[in-house]
């Protein structure tokens, strides 16, 4: 099957320039007329009829305009645009304020909302996440910014007992509906400790959602839709995808927080990734297609909890399953992804699951064995022809 | 500020710092800190490695001084008097329940430090927040929680305050404003940050302001938490944005089986406030009309924002860290010390001394008391255990969060869902 991939996003990854607009349909978004609705109300309703026509408004509106947006731009939008409507929205983290965010995120916010809004906390990661969590059992709705996600591990006290436990050993009396994001991933000879993929490290905690956004569309409506949720959440973003370039609509969507995204349908096999990889496993997928293979590409988006009826639904057409992760092989979102799927759906397997991870070192900095240690496209390339012998 | 010398030692910001303080000599240095080399020692100048000497049983701070607090009232007077009892017949009735084997795991006891809880929360609002440690079943009850809820919540049943999920070391109650609860020490200082930094933003960005001022947080820890970098963190933040916190620091001197002393290089941990910027307060804590007079100045800085004290109260637990820890290594004449100064009898004391109430008055509160222990305990008693199906229903604020199942729809929204497990 040579079908063209046109209908697929054609999103160019570009590490430091800018890519191609892209014309892709969104599977799942709220449309513009519910977006408006009672706070709170705002959630792209389970359920496959729900989904199905709120795709089809989508794509009518989709046609009628937009703006373009570099990712962080996007960030800072979904963030501005929370913060006006709803002034319990703060923002606490190290140069968010007048600096503007280290990767300016953040940049102009604490002009338009002052120093007590957008905070310029010191560097004690433990203590202002920890504030935040004090902050949001007392009614306000902060969005803490590790600098680099790798800084929050200093957090991880606060971010596993209080973030995720705390409403529970409370008897649920008090919530946390605090957002916790920040750059993490391997980026571009930043060194190991620059370079952790945290997702892993923090799967574990009880209580606590994690999404990972990858294009400028779904970082504005996941940031909105974490920022919304009463939940705390975990916002995985990717030192290398800032500059990523987008149309985006001006009317205000969200995104589904437990939805994952399908980005190219296909027949051959699923592939399930999130972040970068996304960007690795569309390059592989051009090489697949002139080779005659149909991947069905779906960004997983939901680290925590997975969207099983999208991978499950695919994995009913595909029988064959290919994960493609920047974290580490060991204890990894593909290692709880390949149980969950090997629980729900091992009926329907012709092949065992494939996981492609970044290795178990810590990222070196020479370019060569950086490379090396992450998943590139040629490795995809040849297991999805492993795959469908 | 000046009422603060009268009750307790004293020293402002930067003043203090810069003039030293007071005289006093610092603490021996350990014999190995010398730095010459080491030569074969005359056995005549052998020093045996003394386990703790408290300075604080020298005599330094710990004599009472007379009459330094202003008049309390005969109300005033009871109402401490009450709460102090309540708070030692409670924490007498969880040991003798822990025994009998109602209560399970880890249960600290608040024997011995009631004027701390009892001088700093009754001088609080409703509005006013508490956040504690693990050993906080007293604050809770000073702070107003019912002690039938706090009993069923160490029974590990349904009516407990948190539901039975949280146990003896997670009591919060929104009601009431407790916090909690926090079984790692440290965790809760930055969390009390939090919720002053919450009563500050909503005055100056919500515009929302309270009749008195700005709602006040205590945070309450040990003395082994002022080695932890969230107090040193906190106390930097807190006085940066002098937010409405007031950071109580409960010395009993041990940390389990860790003195003061061999864990800290400055033991005056009052002493580390003036280093932040804000004022350092050391107050007798075996006396609850000192403490409350401490309390008082403090949090009506806080209200006024003004900004974080550092309150240091010298006080002791009668018992040993937890009804786990056998107590070997405090010395009995050490224990006796702070038994002779025991703040309920004092506090009797002083009332029957100052004619504010009769002896008879007294005992029929303690008999008062004695009734509402029994009652909590009869209630726990008889409350339900939780059902299996309350596993999976507080994890999520939104149960959302538990994700979209294999068949498109959220896992929440199942009938069965709570019976069901928690993999996401």
């Amino acid at each position: 099957m040579a079908t063209a991939a046109s209908a697929a996003s054609s999103l160019q990854y570009a590490p430091h320039g800018v890519g191609a607009a892209s014309t892709k349909k969104p599977r799942s978004v709220v449309p513009a007329a519910t977006a408006r609705g009672r706070r709170g109300s705002v959630r792209a309703r389970g359920g496959m009829a729900a989904r199905a026509a709120a795709n089809a408004e989508a794509e009518a509106e989709s046609k009628s305009g937009g703006h373009e947006v570099l990712l962080f731009e996007a960030l800072r939008e979904g963030l501005m645009e929370e913060m006006k409507e709803d002034p319990t929205v703060c923002v606490f983290g190290e140069d968010v304020g007048h600096y503007g965010g280290s990767y300016k995120v953040t940049k102009g916010l604490a002009e338009m909302f002052g120093d007590l809004r957008v905070l310029d906390t010191p560097i004690a990661e433990n203590s202002f996440t920890g504030m935040g969590v004090g902050a949001a059992m007392k009614g306000l709705r902060p969005v803490v910014e590790g600098m680099n996600m790798g800084f929050l591990l200093l957090a991880y006290n606060q971010i596993s007992n209080n973030c995720g436990m705390l409403h529970y050993t409370s008897g649920g009396q008090y919530k946390i509906p605090i957002v916790i994001r920040g750059p993490g991933g391997v980026g571009r000879q930043l060194g190991a400790e620059h370079s952790q993929r945290l997702e892993s490290y923090f799967q574990s905690i009880p209580g606590l959602q994690m999404v990972a956004c990858s294009t400028p569309y779904n970082a504005k409506g996941l940031m909105k839709a974490a920022i919304r949720s009463e939940n705390p959440v975990v916002l995985f973003e990717h030192v290398l995808l800032y500059n990523l370039k987008e149309k985006i609509p001006d009317e205000e969507y969200i995104c589904c927080l437990e939805e994952a995204e399908m980005v190219r349908p296909g027949e051959h096999v699923t592939i399930l990734t999130y972040s970068r990889m996304r960007y690795h496993v569309m390059q592989a997928a051009k090489t697949l297609v002139n080779k005659g293979y149909d991947p069905e590409v779906i960004d997983i988006r939901s680290l925590k909890p997975f969207d099983l009826h999208t991978i499950g639904n695919s994995i009913k057409k595909t029988h064959r399953v290919l994960i493609v992760e920047e974290c580490m092989r060991t204890g990894g979102i593909g290692a709880s992804l390949r149980s969950a799927i090997i629980d729900n759906f091992w009926d329907y397997l012709d092949a065992p699951i494939m996981c492609l991870s970044s290795q178990d070192v810590p990222t070196p900095y020479a370019a060569t064995l950086e490379d090396a240690t992450v998943v590139q496209p040629a490795q995809i390339v040849a297991a999805v022809e492993q795959i469908c012998q | 500020m000046a009422s603060f010398t009268a009750a307790a030692k004293f020293l402002a910001p930067v003043a203090a710092a810069r003039s030293g303080g007071d005289s006093r000599a610092p603490p021996p240095p350990f014999p190995s800190a010398s730095l010459r080399p080491r030569r074969k020692p005359a056995p005549s100048r052998l020093r045996t490695v003394l386990a703790v000497s408290s300075d604080v049983l020298s005599g330094n701070k710990s004599a009472p001084a007379a009459a330094a607090h202003s008049a309390v009232t005969r109300e005033e007077a009871l109402e401490l008097y009450e709460d102090m009892v309540l708070g030692r017949i409670f924490e007498d009735m969880c040991a003798q329940m822990y025994y009998r084997g109602k209560m399970f795991g880890f249960v600290h006891l608040y024997n011995g430090q009631e004027a701390v809880s009892t001088g700093f929360i009754k001088q609080l609002n409703q509005a006013d927040c508490v956040v504690s440690t693990y050993r906080d079943h007293v604050h809770a009850l000073s702070k107003g929680v019912p002690a039938r809820s706090v009993m069923a919540e160490l029974f590990g049943k349904a009516t407990g305050c948190c539901r039975g999920q949280g146990g003896s070391m997670h009591m919060f109650s929104a009601p009431h404003n407790l916090l909690g609860g926090f079984a790692f020490i440290g965790e809760g200082i930055p969390v009390a940050t939090g919720a002053a930094f919450a009563a500050k933003y909503r005055h100056e960005v919500l515009k929302e302001s309270g009749p008195d001022g700005l709602d006040v947080t205590l945070a309450f820890f040990g003395d082994g938490t002022c080695n932890n970098g969230q107090f040193f963190e906190c106390l930097n933040m807190a006085q940066l944005w002098k937010l409405p916190i007031v950071f109580v620091v409960e010395n009993n001197l041990w940390a389990i089986g860790m003195s003061h002393l061999r864990a800290t290089s400055d033991p005056e941990i009052y002493k580390k406030g003036p280093a932040f910027g804000m004022p350092g307060v050391h107050v007798d804590g075996m006396d609850v009309l000192k403490v409350r007079e401490v309390a008082k100045e403090a949090i009506e800085r806080a209200r006024r924002g003004e900004g974080p004290t550092l309150v240091e109260c010298e006080t002791y637990r009668f018992r040993g860290h937890s009804l786990a820890d056998p107590d070997e290594l405090r010395k009995p004449d050490e224990k006796s010390h702070y038994a002779a100064r025991d703040p309920i009898t004092a506090l009797k004391k002083y009332i029957i001394e100052q004619n504010l109430a009769t002896e008879s008055e007294l005992k029929s509160i303690e008999k008062k008391i004695d009734d509402v222990v029994e009652e909590a305990v009869e209630f726990a008693d008889a409350s339900p255990l939780p059902p299996r199906s309350q596993l999976l229903e507080n994890v999520f604020s939104d149960p959302k969060g538990f994700g979209i199942g294999p068949d498109g729809k959220y896992r929440c929204e199942d009938p069965l869902f709570t019976q069901g497990t928690a993999q996401v």
